[in-house]
């Protein structure tokens, strides 16, 4: 029965347009008056955004009917997957252009006629790259599947009406400022904390907002614990927030520039940076993935975690050891020893709650191997535990002090990341997204299992032709920066290093290039899946629909 | 175990589990960082470390602006290949006045920390504007553009007062002089020199990118890399007073 109700605009509603529409003439005021034209640019995006969602925000008031949506129909959870499924898609393109990007730097330093216009150059485009890659395609699917799996571990609607909304957009919105920023000349120059001060403040409001809807909805669960993956999703959120706040204090010039100074400098600016950096690795692509792993290994494998108490064990130990390492990324520069020796220490130390989350994850296959010769999303996750077992044991390898006066500064440490963030961080987020997108579009199971298959395999060897090249050249540049001749002269000069790594440059734009084409892949199976009717396609019709074998 | 039995307690509450995740987090970095402000000896005392000039402050921030620390660190370890090939190890003191630093992570190319005066200003010029002229196996992008693009002072002043708030040592002659100071400084044989150079202890004035009368982007970022890492006088230094 459908009650009568006069509908009425709800405080959210009336506030949100009302801060919408005020910020979009305050941004075009400032847009009006910017000194530099780049400024210009990003202010009135940020207006006509504003203005838009506005205009949204009324127009979506008046189509709604005069209820909001219930929290439960039936006694069901009425779950709210919108943001979700807009989430889920935004992390897949900026996945796109953060690895086109990437594949493009790594051929410029293999060409460097690419860089042909100031624009495009190496030093402007490569934070493009690292913040598309991470903030973008990880971000995203990050803030994509907390709203999923609090949900669904909760059994309780997503908090907020607008405030999901409010995240997904104003979160993408950070994302375009900062990463059409960057070729323009607008950056901070922190690594992995580039945006500049406008930019920085808006992803300031987001992650509040975030926060405050991701415990909201745990507020409202129907299960009486929290499940294990909304622990890590927790510290995920609150951690960033700690770390933005005090690597990111900076003073403006003015109002109507980009350009700002941060509060720290030289030897205290460092530090707060790696720590930071270090802990954006630690926070942003590691405890939150695992929280990824802990909902979506143990659903794929249709078996439960292997170990609760190892799960609060490494959980604690993991959040409570990971802030001190940051130092290891500035060993033996002019930061006191002191300092440097507790963060060699504590990375070593770090391996082992590491090693628990492999460990918990792999584990929780114990019955349920034989899914690995038939479900190629599957062994995806499986081999994504595989590399971050293998990346934290090289981690704390590079953390001591005498492997680390050979390995900084060169290549080894980007084979590292590399590892870490296409073997670990990529591919769990495609077991992830490969699980969710079925589930989010009411279809019953992926277009093709076999298309898995080949983005499996060609990226994998991908992978590998990227971290081994660049090992070979880290390790090789680290060699000859050291190396003495008979007569104790250095033997090499720089540039005869930079002439030595040069097929390996190659080598690994053609890793890139074969990791990319398994995305591509990925999206023509995903775009199959979400828009071919599912009745046109029979279990004889679905590619690669995997024939029913005994076990052996 | 029975503290594993007590878990249930954080795992039932979401503000007892996330006021226990945030304490966990905080104590390794507070334990880190705050010493950093307060411990003596974590800059070095040296004395003769000065704030930049307003010319090689925007030359400055037309490295940043470029990206060229995710090529070349600013920062040389004691060791000793690196200070064979680029000069004595970097000091704490030498970054005091960075707003950022620019230490670095990676070495596509050399270490700039010690770059001033090691090459002329004409290689310099000829160097960014086409870097395989003068390294055939470099593989650094081109620069020519700043040799066509005007310094733009207009915001100098705004800069200086940032930087004075965060603790640079600049008078109000320097902030008042900033857009004067910045064309003495690219004039060769101009009056000013002197006067500049006992504000700046150290500064030379000449016209870096060989482009009289302008003053070019590439004069700026030419007059900040040529006083990178010469400001401490290394044969009158005391390493062993700083030992930390």
């Amino acid at each position: 029965m459908q009650q009568s109700v006069t509908k009425k605009i709800t405080t959210g509603e009336l506030i949100g347009f009302v801060l919408l529409a005020a910020f979009a003439v305050f941004a075009t005021f400032v847009s009006a008056k910017a000194w530099t034209p780049a400024y210009a640019f990003q202010t009135s995006i940020m207006a006509w955004t504003a203005a838009v969602c506005a205009f949204l925000v009324i127009r979506n008031y008046y189509n709604r009917p005069a209820q909001l949506p219930p929290r439960e129909i039936d006694g069901k959870p009425n779950y709210y997957m919108s943001p979700v499924r807009f989430l889920t898609v935004a992390s897949i393109v900026w996945g796109l252009i953060g690895m086109t990007v990437g594949l493009y730097i790594a051929l410029e330093l293999a060409y460097p006629h690419l860089n042909f216009v100031q624009y495009v150059n190496f030093g402007r485009l490569r934070p493009s790259h690292t913040n598309s890659v991470i903030f973008g395609f990880g971000g995203n699917i990050l803030i994509g599947t907390s709203f999923y799996v609090v949900q669904r571990t909760s059994r309780a609607r997503l908090a907020g009406y607008l405030a999901p909304w409010f995240v997904a957009i104003g979160y993408n919105l950070f994302l375009v400022l900062a990463i059409s920023g960057y070729p323009l000349g607008i950056t901070a120059s922190k690594e992995y904390a580039e945006p500049e001060w406008y930019q920085k403040l808006l992803l300031t409001v987001v992650w509040v907002t975030y926060l405050v809807v991701f415990v909201g909805t745990l507020m409202r669960r129907a299960e009486p614990h929290i499940y294990v993956a909304n622990w890590f999703y927790l510290s995920f959120i609150l951690t960033i927030a700690v770390l933005h706040l005090f690597n990111s204090p900076t003073v403006p010039i003015s109002l109507f520039s980009s350009k700002s100074y941060i509060v720290w400098s030289g030897v205290q600016d460092a530090m707060f940076e790696w720590w930071y950096g270090h802990n954006a690795v630690a926070f942003f692509l590691t405890v939150p993935f695992l929280a990824m792993m802990y909902y979506f290994v143990p659903k794929r494998a249709n078996r439960p975690i292997y170990s609760y108490r190892l799960s609060i064990v490494h959980f604690w130990a993991l959040i409570f050891i990971y802030i001190w390492a940051g130092p290891h990324h500035l060993i033996y520069t002019a930061l006191p020893d002191w300092v440097q020796t507790l963060g060699m220490v504590f990375s070593i130390v770090l391996w082992m709650p590491s090693w628990g989350g492999m460990i918990n994850g792999l584990m929780t296959l114990s019955g349920a191997w034989d899914k690995l010769r038939t479900d190629p999303v599957l062994r995806m996750m499986v081999v994504a535990l595989a590399f971050y077992g293998m990346a934290t044991f090289e981690g704390p390898v590079m953390a001591i002090k005498e492997v680390n006066a050979l390995t900084h500064y060169t290549d080894w440490v980007i084979g590292h990341v590399h590892s870490g963030s296409l073997g670990w961080v990529a591919y769990i987020s495609f077991g992830a997204i490969y699980c969710m997108v079925p589930w989010l579009w009411n279809r019953r199971e992926l277009y093709s299992l076999k298309l898995v298959n080949w983005h499996f395999w060609i990226s994998t060897m991908g992978i590998v032709l990227y971290i081994s090249s660049m090992w070979v050249a880290g390790i090789m540049e680290g060699l000859m920066w050291r190396s003495y001749n008979k007569l104790g002269f250095l033997q090499y000069s720089f540039v005869d290093t930079v002439q030595a790594v040069h097929p390996l440059y190659v080598l690994r734009a053609l890793g890139g290039a074969m990791f990319l084409t398994g995305v591509l892949i990925m999206v023509y199976n995903l775009w199959m899946t979400i828009t071919v009717d599912e009745l046109s396609l029979t279990q004889a019709g679905r590619p690669g629909a995997p024939a029913l074998v005994p076990a052996e | 175990m029975s503290l594993m039995s007590k878990h249930y307690i954080l795992e039932k509450n979401v503000i007892l589990l996330a006021v226990a995740a945030v304490l966990a987090v905080a104590i390794g970095g507070l334990v880190e960082i705050v010493p950093l402000f307060y411990v003596k000896g974590t800059i070095e005392k040296v004395g003769s470390i000065r704030p930049y000039t307003p010319l090689e402050l925007e030359g400055r921030d037309i490295y940043v602006r470029e990206g060229c620390y995710l090529c070349h660190s600013q920062m040389i370890r004691p060791l000793r290949d690196e200070v064979e090939r680029y000069g004595h190890y970097s000091l704490a003191a030498e970054s005091m006045y960075d707003h950022p630093f620019q230490w670095g992570s990676k070495r596509i190319g050399p270490d700039l920390a010690r770059i001033g005066g090691k090459y002329s200003d004409d290689w310099h010029r000829q160097h960014l504007k086409d870097p395989r002229s003068v390294v055939p196996e470099s593989i650094m992008p081109r620069f020519g553009f700043l040799f066509h693009t005007d310094l733009d002072t207009s915001d100098i002043v705004a800069k200086m007062k940032v930087q004075r708030l965060l603790g640079t040592p600049y008078t109000q002659a320097d902030i008042d002089d900033a857009k004067k100071d910045i064309v003495t400084q690219d004039t060769d044989n101009s009056d000013g020199a002197a006067d500049l150079a006992k504000r700046y202890p150290g500064a030379k004035s000449r016209d870096y990118a060989g482009l009289p009368r302008h003053v070019t982007e590439a004069d700026a970022l030419i007059a900040y890399l040529q006083m990178l890492g010469t400001e401490v006088n290394f044969k009158t230094y005391d390493d062993k007073a700083n030992i930390r």
